[in-house]
């Protein structure tokens, strides 16, 4: 009797169920993962397309940026630049992951592995998902967007709705709560709101507004203030989320509108751990599904031609070019997530007496997964690799630095890849991946709500880099749609 | 516990939505690369699912983003060092070039052009969007499908009165021969045979005997195998079929004599291409007949009319005479909406533009709902005729008729970009509408 799952390319309902239950039973029994519930879901290559241009969401709101993704896409796909992805995942509880019906039986193992698995524990664990997105409310809360968007459309009109979602698509960066936790979007809280709101209207409702000549508005409604909410009451300054000040104070938008900022906010918050830990969640998944599909091949539990198969597709994965190949556009995240975490485990199993030097707490300690665990629970990109970036990971990618100043013509060599280097490059690698640094760090700093109501932003320039001029302007005009009066922009020195 | 969810049956194009409200938001782009995409293609490509190629403008999403170009200082790791040691330089590359490309990129903001490929049909949509076939607009809405009786082969049920006796009749010969049933020829035989024993002397009564049970199964086998059965019995069937009743023919008539060259023929081509596209897709039932004349007239295929060549003299009248033939011949007034457009260079023999506005005037513009006239000019020529009022004999002739029946127009196109405003003016929706 063979112990194999599947010895042939195609797929169907009761191989994908044998297979699952081997994998879970290694990730559960074997690497001890804590996981969501899964829901897998089969879908074709169209669908994909379709879930790609919604931002990898299930449901999402209805706006052209989204048929313009699709439209690209589609182009680079047909004309074959661009594979799909073999799976999308979904942050939420169940946790959803979707395969592409065209996988081969290897394929849809392995990304069962890194998806249903590797994700998944990650998204459950991490300090930051825990903290900053709310997994189990989020599929409710698009049902809820997507409702409420499509309902302003049918009162607004299109082009109203769309305004202002492009104004607060401008933001969406500038949109997130980087060092303190969010207010929770519960659905109730947000229906409980609109419901006050709409009394608002309806009591306020006068029969002489309806007099104005055409292009005055009626005063719209002042913002609710929610007793329950934190923030509320005296403008606190300097305000680093500009879609939330803008929301809260704007004394022009109406209630809708300022209903629409705070689910684009509330998305882009969704989203920002997942900026943050590009690095460290496909590491982890790449790991995972690298550790099962090895011990299922070690288990005789597939035969030597899956594993092949499978080899082929994760040495693509996580295949590196260099800086000065036609193909680099940046760090693999897949690559060095994975290259560090496989590091790891080495220096755990198999130390090298300057692994031992630089990392004592430990080397040749032996527990990998918990050392693994630990990290994925406890990190995100840029501390990971500040504190994990081995000196043979450095080498194996051949990492330099480099120093550049705009008014020089050339970049200059600082650090490289050697005893003198070492931590100079792993901090500074650590930098690149810190979304706060890379975004531009511009706040609120004064609204002048009883004089002549002119909002003044500051950016506060990081080593004496400024705003890309262009786009700075382009950026403005939404944010004084929004706002309906002057907004002032300065930058200065940090 | 885990579920597996077969999503492949799921609607797909969740994503239209927003296709369409991306086009309609890059509108004014689409329909500028839309326009100057048909303007360099082939004819027979026109109607082609293409690759459109739009500015980013106006679909592009800002964002904030740091500069580190203009002023300021930053560090950044490379992966795959080649043999460079700290206080090494590398020049910067070229701005706008290789990095600097894909940093723009990278931050969704490249001023690079957007392409994607369109259908057919929202290239048609764009391009007709505010086309309408004159007048037709009113007879369209009233338009409820006729039911009409036809013919559906046949059936073994149904009125007596829509027996098909020859279908009936073979099937009873058939079966009438396959059981061997005595025919009154047979009987008649045997009963004069049974006559003649009788009478015979002396009497065979064992003879007789024969003969009368011969006659007797033959008379009851007559019985049993009916002259006409149930079974042989066909009826006629008709079933009730819808009929479009705004239906529209459009004659396409065609100047190809000497006097047009490659240049004038091309361009009307062009013209027809456009006119044949927006039928197809306007009209659920439009029949185009293409008329191409020279000294005569001679109707032709689609394929013909548009490529092959022929030579002659010019005499206009001949076309509208054929078109007069042909619609008395197959399209009736009463069920058919007629148009007509003409291209020509405007030459026709001397005396010969007074005959074809007296064949418009009297015959042809009574049943038309709409005429359209292009005249194809060189540029020079353009500039001569620069108003209206001037021109070639036909063109004179024809602004008579203009000037009589408001669904007469006339227009002038010299070179392929004329094509396009020509063909908006010719069709605008307003017009329609009045």
């Amino acid at each position: 009797m063979t112990k194999l799952l599947f010895s042939e390319p195609e797929w169907d309902f009761a191989t994908l169920d044998r297979t699952y239950k081997a994998i879970e039973e290694i990730a559960l029994n074997d690497l001890k993962l804590d996981v969501y519930p899964n829901q897998i879901e089969v879908i074709s290559s169209e669908q994909m397309l379709d879930a790609y241009s919604s931002l990898a969401m299930p449901l999402m709101y209805n706006h052209w940026s989204f048929g313009k993704l699709f439209a690209r896409e589609e182009v680079l796909y047909r004309m074959g630049y661009s594979a799909l992805a073999y799976e999308i995942v979904i942050n939420s509880s169940p946790c959803i992951s979707y395969l592409l019906e065209e996988n081969t039986m290897t394929m849809q193992a392995l990304v069962m592995a890194h998806a249903a698995f590797g994700h998944n524990h990650f998204f459950k664990n991490n300090y930051l998902f825990r903290q900053w997105t709310n997994a189990e409310s989020i599929l409710d809360y698009l049902a809820f967007a997507k409702k409420y968007i499509a309902a302003c459309e049918e009162r607004h009109g299109r082009d109203e709705v769309e305004a202002t979602l492009d104004s607060a698509h401008a933001l969406m960066d500038q949109g997130v709560f980087r060092y303190r936790r969010p207010p929770k979007p519960s659905r109730d809280r947000v229906l409980e709101k609109r419901r006050r709101r709409a009394q608002y209207d309806e009591e306020a409702y006068n029969e002489l507004w309806r007099t104005l000549p055409a292009g005055v508005e009626p005063p719209s409604a002042p913002p609710v203030v929610d007793p329950e909410d934190e923030f509320s009451g005296e403008m606190k300054l300097p305000e680093e989320n500009l879609l939330y000040f803008i929301e809260k104070n704007s004394p022009t938008l109406k209630a809708w509108q300022r209903e629409t900022l705070r689910i684009v906010r509330n998305l882009s918050q969704y989203f920002y751990p997942q900026r943050q830990l590009k690095v460290m969640n496909e590491g982890c998944a790449t790991f995972v599904h690298y550790t099962i599909m090895n011990l299922l091949f070690d288990r005789g539990l597939i035969t030597e031609g899956s594993w092949m198969e499978f080899m082929h597709s994760h040495t693509s994965v996580v295949f590196q070019p260099d800086f000065n190949d036609r193909r680099y556009s940046g760090f693999n995240p897949y690559a060095l997530g994975y290259g560090m975490m496989a590091d790891i485990r080495r220096i755990c199993e198999d130390p090298t007496p300057e692994d031992r030097d630089w990392f004592p707490e430990f080397a040749g300690k032996g527990a990998w997964i918990d050392t693994l665990k630990t990290a994925w629970a406890n990190y995100r990109d840029e501390s990971f690799i500040e504190q994990f970036l081995s000196p043979k990971v450095m080498r194996d990618f051949r990492l330099f630095a480099l120093y550049d100043k705009a008014d020089e013509s050339v970049y200059k060599v600082s650090d490289i890849h050697n005893e003198s280097g070492y931590r100079a490059v792993r901090s500074k690698l650590a930098r690149q991946f810190d979304a706060s640094t890379a975004d531009p760090n511009i706040q609120v700093v004064s609204a002048d709500l009883k004089g002549n109501r002119t909002l003044h932003l500051a950016h506060n320039m990081h080593r004496g880099v400024p705003l890309h001029n262009q786009t700075k302007e382009l950026v403005l005009a939404h944010v004084e749609r929004l706002w309906g009066h002057d907004v002032k922009l300065e930058e200065q020195a940090a | 516990m885990t579920h597996f969810i077969d999503r492949r049956l799921n609607p797909k194009g969740k994503s239209l939505g927003n296709r369409q409200r991306f086009l309609r938001r890059a509108r004014t782009q689409i329909r500028e690369a839309v326009q100057k995409s048909l303007k360099d293609a082939a004819v027979a490509d026109i109607g082609k699912e293409r690759k459109i190629k739009i500015s980013a403008r106006g679909t592009n999403e800002p964002r904030f983003r740091l500069d580190p170009r203009t002023s300021g200082e930053r560090d950044f790791v490379l992966p795959g060092n080649k043999d460079f040691t700290p206080g090494d330089t590398i020049d910067k590359p070229k701005t706008g070039a290789g990095q600097g490309g894909k940093e723009a990129s990278d931050s969704g903001e490249g001023e690079d052009d957007f392409e994607f490929t369109m259908t057919q049909e929202e290239i048609l949509d764009i391009f007709f969007e505010d086309l309408e076939l004159p007048n037709l607009v009113r007879t369209t809405l009233k338009e409820t499908p006729n039911k009409v009786w036809r013919r559906a082969g046949i059936s073994t049920s149904g009125a007596p009165t829509q027996i098909n006796l020859l279908r009936t009749m073979r099937n009873s010969f058939g079966r009438r021969l396959a059981l061997k049933r005595p025919s009154q020829a047979d009987i008649d035989h045997l009963q004069s045979e049974l006559d003649r024993a009788e009478q015979e002397t002396p009497t065979s009564d064992e003879k007789i005997a024969v003969l009368k049970e011969q006659l007797a199964r033959a008379n009851a086998k007559r019985k049993w195998v009916g002259f006409i059965d149930p079974i042989d019995v066909r009826f006629n069937s008709f079933v009730e079929q819808p009929v479009p009743t705004s239906q529209a023919v459009m004659f396409c008539l065609m100047d190809v004599s000497g006097s047009m060259g490659e240049r004038e023929k091309d361009l009307a081509k062009r013209f027809y291409m456009l006119l044949h596209l927006f039928l197809k897709r306007r009209y659920k039932k439009v029949d185009v007949v293409f008329i191409r004349h020279t000294h005569d007239a001679q109707e032709v295929d689609e394929q013909e009319f548009f490529y092959s060549r022929q030579s002659g003299g010019t005499i206009v009248s001949t076309a509208l005479d054929k078109m007069l033939e042909i619609q008395k011949e197959r399209y009736a007034t009463a069920d058919w909406n007629i148009y007509a457009a003409q291209a020509s260079d405007g030459y026709t023999q001397s005396g010969d533009a007074r005959h074809c506005v007296d064949l418009l005037n009297q015959a042809i513009m009574p049943l038309c709902q709409y005429y359209a006239y292009i005249e194809i000019l060189d540029e020079r020529e353009m500039e001569v005729f620069a108003s209206e009022d001037s021109g070639a004999e036909l063109w004179r002739a024809y602004r008579t008729v203009a000037e009589e029946w408001p669904n007469f127009a006339t227009k002038r196109i010299a070179k392929p970009s004329d094509i396009f405003p020509v063909f908006h003016e010719l069709f605008k929706k307003s017009e329609a509408a009045g």
